[in-house]
């Protein structure tokens, strides 16, 4: 709006001649945004062209420069035989891992986290408020604080260092957000919806499968999305909780890359730092704004 | 199955309490139980807990022998504790500022009835999708003295160009803003001009109308108007400032030496290889303090009590 004249209406279709005086201030603008975009976009050109290059034409010190000789053996390396420190087996068994641990963390804790919703909405018991609240704030805590005795408990439990005990910390650590996410949506349907089910004898978990959870589907798919990205990014939760056979994808990703024996190979580092950010970049880009409506919907209603 | 809650009247309870606390409103209850013990458990048992034992000598496990402040006074005298303080205010400080001054003014720029809208927003927010780790290790990549950006313009010509940032004890510490900038500024943006966007159009009117300068519009009419937002960035921000982590692990690994060690590093070290558990609970226990700073004044802030609700 700064550049317009007042009498302009919002040109968003040029048409005619192009007007000299707005032009300059347009161009200015053009001018950052194309510079910031450039910023952000210049690693993911370097990851991209690293990896496809070979290590001598690495050595010749030039970042920005285009491969001259395209290879995708550094992909293949990263993908089956890179080094994470114990074994040699590359980024595969790692995202696996990731897999094993990403599907069932994300399917129970939405599920909860929808459940949950919803009951605090439309079934609002003694406390039920006092908790949500108490769940919020919590989710403010740092993990630090919480971490050690996570591994007790889990311990205590028998699943300490095993799958289970990952999806538990990420079913537990995804509440917070989930909850509110759903609560807040089920606080905008209509209550008129609600009470016709109670009138016709509907229970609460029919009126929750058969009313509620269809039509939930918007905010059940940025509900995956957040959590998809979010426990296929983690990294804390699974280097102490998964244990060294399950460590998912970006732990083996930085062991692979910061190991310090033998040469250090860049172009393999960044076909595997690629590799790993491929699943949440695929997410983000396929779902788009259901990506920024989740993060925007968890901050902005918070 | 079906619960109902609005009978509860009709049957002659023997004890009317435990009536309500546990039958009534059954169903609720039981879905709602993993968020009790959420609470219960992890929020306020493992807090407390850690607190507990950060007043213990506990080295390699758990032990009851308390020794008072013993651990604050050992961890406010050793130098890598202050080391991670230190870094953790001097990037959080920058982090904060520069992510929210830069967002806000990015969003500002978006607003202006641009093409390529989605296009650009597509681009600022892809990063923020990807992890620390990745972040970091790109960075750790372009940053590298020997082989990346540093050498690539000197082989083009610019003899004197330096940026050995993240080998360099001094200068480490903005290495891992420019890296975290990159992460995290484009989500910054994106709930800037969310509420940017919520503003009435009616308001852009009056001040136009007013002849009130654009700069000076968003500076006093706008941006006190966006305080909710701000607010809850900030919160959202700075909370995770203060558990930065995985990018330090990823991009330093808190070298060269200890010039980059944070203190959520600093607890995770000491908690599973330093064998020195009661450090790492008062770290931590510091840091739960330091969120709580950010925490409480926001929540009186936020729920302040108004009207229902």
């Amino acid at each position: 709006m700064t550049a317009l004249p007042a009498t302009a209406p919002s040109a968003v279709v040029p048409s005619g001649p192009r007007p000299k005086r707005v032009a300059a201030s347009r161009i200015v603008l053009y001018g950052i945004l194309l510079v910031a975009a450039l910023y952000y976009l210049l690693p993911l050109y370097v990851m991209v062209t690293t990896s496809l290059k070979g290590l001598p034409e690495i050595r010749l010190g030039n970042i920005f420069a285009p491969p001259l000789e395209v290879t995708f053996e550094p992909w293949v390396k990263a993908w089956t035989s890179a080094c994470t420190g114990l074994t040699c087996k590359g980024l595969s068994p790692g995202f696996w891992n990731s897999v094993k641990i990403t599907i069932p963390s994300t399917v129970l804790s939405v599920l909860i986290a929808a459940v949950n919703g919803y009951a605090l909405v439309n079934w609002r018991f003694r406390g039920s408020e006092f908790f949500f609240t108490a769940l919020i704030f919590g989710s403010f805590i740092p993990y630090q604080v919480m971490v050690y005795p996570l591994v007790l408990v889990t311990a205590s439990l028998g699943i300490f260092g095993t799958l289970q005990a990952v999806i538990l910390i990420h079913t537990i650590f995804g509440m917070p957000i989930l909850t509110l996410l759903f609560r807040n949506y089920f606080a905008s349907l209509p209550p008129e919806l609600f009470k016709a089910a109670r009138v016709d004898g509907a229970g609460f978990w029919r009126i929750f499968f058969q009313i509620m959870l269809p039509m939930s589907l918007p905010i059940l798919a940025v509900a995956i999305i957040l959590q998809v990205t979010g426990i296929w990014n983690d990294f804390l939760f699974g280097v102490i909780f998964a244990g060294t056979q399950n460590y998912p994808m970006t732990v083996q990703l930085n062991n692979i890359v910061n190991s310090t024996q033998g040469v250090r190979e860049y172009n393999v580092n960044m076909a595997a730092t690629i590799l790993t950010g491929l699943v949440p970049l695929a997410v983000y880009f396929v779902s788009g704004r259901l990506f920024v409506r989740g993060i925007a919907a968890g901050a902005v209603k918070g | 199955m079906a619960e109902t809650s609005i009978d509860a009247a009709a049957a002659p309870p023997p004890s009317r309490f435990l009536y309500n606390l546990f039958r009534r409103n059954l169903s609720a209850k039981v879905a709602a139980t993993p968020m009790v013990a959420t609470v219960l458990v992890v929020f306020v048992g493992c807090t407390l807990w850690t607190v507990y034992y950060s007043f213990t000598n506990s080295r390699a496990l758990p032990t009851g022998d308390f020794v008072g402040f013993a651990q604050y006074e050992r961890l406010f005298a050793a130098r890598r504790w202050n080391v991670s303080v230190r870094n953790l205010l001097l990037f959080g400080v920058l982090s904060l500022v520069l992510s929210m001054t830069i967002g806000f003014l990015l969003a500002v720029l978006m607003d202006q009835k641009i093409r390529l809208e989605n296009t650009l927003r597509t681009i600022f927010l892809y990063p923020f999708a990807l992890s620390a780790i990745v972040t970091g290790l790109v960075w750790q990549w372009i940053m590298n003295p020997t082989l990346g950006l540093q050498t690539t313009l000197r082989n083009l010509g610019w003899e004197s160009f330096t940026f050995d940032w993240i080998t360099n004890t001094d200068m480490v510490i903005y290495a891992l803003v420019i890296a975290d900038l990159w992460h995290k500024t484009g989500f910054v943006t994106v709930l800037m001009l969310a509420g940017l966007r919520s503003i009435d159009d009616e308001i852009w009117k009056a001040a136009r109308v007013d002849g009130i300068p654009t700069w000076r519009t968003y500076l006093s009419i706008v941006l006190p108007m966006m305080r909710g937002v701000i607010i809850t960035t900030l919160v959202i921000v700075g909370s995770a400032i203060v558990r930065l982590y995985d990018l330090v692990v990823a991009l330093t690994d808190g070298g060269p030496g200890i010039a980059s060690e944070v203190p959520a590093k600093y607890v995770i070290n000491y908690m599973f290889s330093g064998g020195n558990l009661g450090q790492a609970l008062a770290g931590s226990t510091i840091m739960l303090a330091a969120v709580l700073v950010f925490l409480i004044p926001w929540a009186i802030i936020e729920f302040r009590p108004k009207k229902e609700r």
